[in-house]
């Protein structure tokens, strides 16, 4: 029988949102039990040191000159990374630099420090990680499967899929009928709410979070916490220009999406052009 | 073969909409101009009103296309705000029953279009060709960012009223001499 595999799971400059995040994993429990877990910052681990492993999970942003176990941040990760075999960059921190700092493979613009390096590393963007998305690496890199990685470094298996799928107000983008208000059931969220979801690489409407919702299905708008210009600001506002979204659905172009868009306007869906509880009301006025 | 005809069928109606007026032109009146019978053109058109919704289509296709070829050019917008302008005045110099249509009898008679053509369900390849040149306007900062149809408004109306008053005559010189300040005030509205 092989040994379980050494992990090690660093948090660098961030704000362990992630680290809380994964404690939420329904088979946690389980999936530990799978690990040699040699350090971690919440979970119960052996005092830190540098040494080898075969996972290491890199949770935050990298920054010059920041002090970690009274050395710098810098020179530790160097010195794990070295020491790994799979690295693991969780997190929109140490996947694109996120709110904090530089990523490993990618910053906002540029590349980071370890972009030569990217074959040994997976990035897990989300800010914070959907914990099934972590807990479904592991598993893969536990049983020594192949992870199938998009051009950004992320598992096509979790980011080929836009937060957009799934998601239950789907039938109010089709029929391009707004959410008015916040807070509303009712109405799409991306024509004035700021919802990134139709280019957002994420599956947080295929897998729920707490195996329950989603931030458009609570009425929240998708911040595009997965992509590496995380975070914009005005999260709760659409960039328009001249009335026309700034950002527009993946995998059509501007001008086909815009006829799609305004037959679709125009053409009126009535049931969705009112709050449904007041929908069912007059259809049964009229049936009595 | 049948599409060239049909498109023959309809630039005859468009210019016989313009010289009779829409209400007093009829299917036989095309037909006869057509040199066919009037059983023959209803397999082309199935009504007046259908004829006129695909008139609509066809007009809004013609000039949604050239706007196309407009927007598809690497220049900037204030010299793609005079290209979109002299398209116009141009067409309705040379073509002027194309843009009568449009507005003497699209937008004058609305209650044709309710069923089948409302909002941009027939004039959406025109419309959206506007839609792409305000919006990259905008996004290479040279145009201001401001409500679509407050801008939409601005343009089409006032190029459509310039139109108007050539067409009733009223106009001391040649349309396509009021293109450059026509474009200039245009620009002036939208520019950032």
């Amino acid at each position: 029988m092989h040994s379980k595999p050494k992990v090690i799971w660093i948090d660098a400059v961030g704000c362990n949102g992630c680290s809380h995040s994964f404690l939420n994993l329904s088979y946690l429990s389980s999936l530990l039990e799978k690990i040699d877990l040699l350090y971690h910052p919440i979970l119960d681990s052996d005092e830190f040191k540098i040494q080898e492993s075969d996972i290491l999970i890199i949770e935050g942003a990298l920054k010059e000159d920041f002090i970690k176990f009274g050395k710098k941040l810098e020179e530790v990760i160097e010195q794990l990374f070295i020491h790994s075999k799979k690295v693991i960059a969780l997190g929109s921190c140490a996947s694109f630099g996120g709110m904090f700092g530089e990523g490993l493979i990618f910053n906002k613009e540029n590349y980071g420090k370890y972009y030569t390096c990217k074959n040994k590393i997976i990035n897990l963007p989300g800010c914070p990680i959907h914990p099934e998305w972590l807990g479904y690496v592991l598993d893969m890199l536990i049983n020594n499967r192949n992870i199938i990685l998009d051009e950004e470094n992320r598992p096509k298996e979790i980011y080929s899929y836009v937060s957009h799928s799934g998601c239950v107000r789907n039938e109010y983008f089709d029929w391009k009928v707004d959410a008015e208000d916040f807070g509303t059931k009712e109405g799409c969220l991306f024509y004035n709410q700021g919802c990134q979801a139709p280019f957002t690489h994420s599956s947080c409407n295929k897998i729920l979070w707490n195996e329950v919702s989603s931030k458009p299905r609570a009425g929240i708008p998708c911040f595009g916490c997965t992509e590496r210009n995380f975070p914009k600001v005005n999260l709760f506002k659409t960039d328009t220009m001249m009335g026309i979204p700034s950002k527009i659905p993946l995998g059509v172009t501007k001008r086909a999406y815009l006829t799609l868009a305004g037959v679709a306007k125009s053409l009126k869906n009535e049931r969705l052009e009112q709050r449904l509880f007041e929908y069912e009301e007059i259809n049964n006025k009229n049936r009595g | 073969m049948k599409e060239t005809k049909k498109e023959i069928i309809m630039n005859t109606a468009l210019t016989l909409f313009a010289k009779k007026g829409f209400y007093s032109t009829t299917i036989a009146d095309i037909a006869k101009e057509m040199g066919m019978s009037v059983g023959n053109m209803y397999n082309y058109f199935a009504s007046k009103e259908s004829l006129a919704k695909e008139l609509l289509m066809y007009t809004s296709k013609r000039f949604g296309d050239e706007i196309r070829k407009i927007n598809e050019q690497n220049i900037t917008s204030k010299e793609k705000i005079e290209k979109i302008i002299d398209l116009y005045f141009s067409m309705a110099t040379t073509e002027p029953e194309l843009v009568d249509y449009f507005m003497r009898v699209y937008l004058s008679n609305k209650e044709i279009f309710n069923n089948g053509c409302e909002g941009m369900l027939c004039v959406s390849a025109f419309v959206t060709e506007i839609m792409i040149f305000f919006e990259e306007g905008v996004r290479k900062k040279e145009l201001k960012n401001q409500d679509f149809f407050v801008a939409f408004g601005l343009f089409m109306g006032y190029i459509g009223g310039i139109v108007f008053l050539n067409n009733d005559g009223v106009l001391p010189k040649p349309l396509e001499e009021y293109t450059k300040d026509v474009s200039e005030n245009i620009y002036n509205a939208l520019k950032a």
